[in-house]
């Protein structure tokens, strides 16, 4: 299984053709408490750039978007219910949505762990 | 996800900048100064925490100034609907800086001292407020701007506690009482008054003693720093408007519901900007009105978000809203046309283009606990 990394601070874990998507614990750690979370259903059909989820802190509401195009199998309803469960493990438990890939070359464009490592750095 | 990364460059810095630093709280540009918007507690339990306890906050972004003469007082009055000639020394008063229009310029704090008043506005409006001030009383009083002053507010039900076992003097003081004190060797002008809805103090200290003065404070037990994050989120709790979102240039004070900023000796007086169109608003009421609104759900409704009758209808729209950690779900505030201000009133919020529903209640939100 790969892991791959958008300008967004997604994360995007590959297992056969469903993608499982979620925020970088760097994405957290700017959003800071997170109160709303809002997941798409299963069903939809995404094409990259949509925006697929909701996540919305004290402060501010920001969009997760879908980073690669197809339909989506599951929304991650257990965040929607207690937003505070992505806090504790975002890289996991913390999952928003998996898709079903319809084009699985949109990853090669992604960048893996070290490349992502990087340009979070080149941020600071 | 947008990175919220902003430059820090060419930002002003508050005299408890490097405290801020040092206690890893996270910088945001602020009406042109870097400011904490929230500590690593984060603003969810940084807010709880003022509601239960005390917190500290850096609000020297704030202008403050003096107004000195024997007319002092009565040129203010010809730029606010405030009756101050009839209050008290030592009394501070909420006011707004109204246009020929009888909109808002913005809001303030002014408080009677020997010789003058002291006044506190917002750090967005604040050199035009001044000059505008200045202009306005030329002749009749002296404006002296404090730019050596640092303002803390220390705010929390045991905010009380904490002041008077350093300064016993400050214990008997009620809301919107002022009073000159010296803590620790520091010239203070305390106020006893805040923007969170709770029990607290605004207190005005000399630049350079502004750290000392705040590592003290935060010394002592109950009391934690809280930033920008969570004076917003209590406030908007509080029902308070925030200027240049729920208060403009666009509304008046009888829009804005905070009709009793008109003193009943200046309604019956006049004789401030706007007069003949706020004296007619209160006879005859304004067509839209500021209501508190509570979503029913769990998506906050935001500055902007549409409001909508049951039939769809656009009437109104939200200037403040987010998540109100004390309620435990969402608030916010807006204008609505007239007949849809009732308490209890269903409203529908277009949020991300979907219709939530929502309920007009009265405000605050949460019960305030000022002393009185």
């Amino acid at each position: 299984m790969s892991i791959k990394y958008t300008n967004d601070h997604e994360w995007i874990s590959i297992d056969g053709d469903v993608a499982t998507i979620g925020i970088t614990a760097h994405a957290l750690e700017q959003l800071g408490d997170l109160v709303f979370v809002e997941v798409p259903d299963a069903g939809r059909t995404v094409t990259r750039g949509d925006e697929a989820a909701v996540v919305e802190s004290v402060k501010a509401a920001s969009e997760v978007y879908a980073p690669v195009s197809g339909e989506v199998v599951a929304g991650n309803d257990a965040i929607a219910d207690d937003p505070a469960n992505v806090s504790g493990d975002p890289a996991g438990q913390g999952w928003f949505f998996k898709i079903k890939l319809s084009d699985p070359t949109q990853l090669d464009g992604l960048m893996d762990e070290d490349a992502y490592k990087a340009y979070v750095d080149g941020l600071d | 996800m947008t990175d919220q990364d902003q430059t820090e460059q060419h930002l002003l810095t508050t005299p408890l900048d490097s405290l801020h630093r040092a206690l890893g709280a996270k910088m945001v540009p602020f009406a042109g100064y870097a400011m904490p918007v929230q500590y690593p507690a984060g603003i969810l339990k940084e807010h709880l925490h003022t509601r239960t306890g005390a917190s500290l906050f850096d609000v020297s972004h704030m202008g403050q100034a003096l107004l000195m003469g024997e007319n002092a007082v009565a040129a203010f009055e010809t730029l606010v609907p405030g009756d101050y000639a009839g209050m008290a020394e030592g009394k501070t008063r909420y006011t707004v800086l109204l246009t020929d229009q009888g909109t808002i310029m913005d809001d303030l704090m002014a408080t009677r001292i020997p010789g003058g008043l002291y006044v506190v506005v917002n750090a967005a409006c604040k050199a035009q407020d001044f000059a505008h001030i200045e202009a306005g009383t030329r002749g009749q009083a002296d404006l002296q701007i404090l730019t050596d002053r640092a303002l803390l507010a220390l705010q929390g039900p045991k905010a009380g506690d904490v002041l008077a076992a350093l300064a016993a003097e400050t214990a008997d003081m009620k809301f919107m009482n002022f009073r000159e004190v010296t803590i620790g060797g520091t010239d203070c002008f305390v106020t006893r008054s805040g923007y969170t809805g709770e029990d607290g103090f605004e207190i005005s200290v000399p630049a350079a003693q502004a750290e000392a003065f705040a590592k003290l404070l935060l010394d002592q037990p109950d009391v934690e720093p809280a930033g920008l994050g969570a004076r917003d989120s209590l406030r908007l709790e509080a029902g308070l408007c925030l200027y240049g979102h729920d208060i403009t240039t666009d509304t008046t004070p009888i829009e804005a519901d905070i009709k009793w900023v008109i003193n009943k000796r200046r309604r019956a007086e006049g004789g401030f900007p706007g007069a003949d169109v706020i004296l007619a608003q209160l006879e005859n009421g304004t067509d839209r009105v500021r209501v508190g609104i509570l979503p029913e759900g769990r998506a906050p409704a935001r500055e902007g978000v549409e409001i909508q009758d049951l039939d769809g209808h656009p009437i109104g729209t939200v200037t403040s809203g987010g998540f109100g950690p004390s309620v435990g779900g969402p608030v916010a505030m807006g204008y609505v046309k007239t007949p849809f201000g009732a308490d209890g009133t269903g409203v529908s919020l277009i949020v991300r283009g979907k219709p939530l529903a929502a309920k007009i209640v009265k405000m605050p939100f949460t019960r305030k606990s000022y002393k009185t």
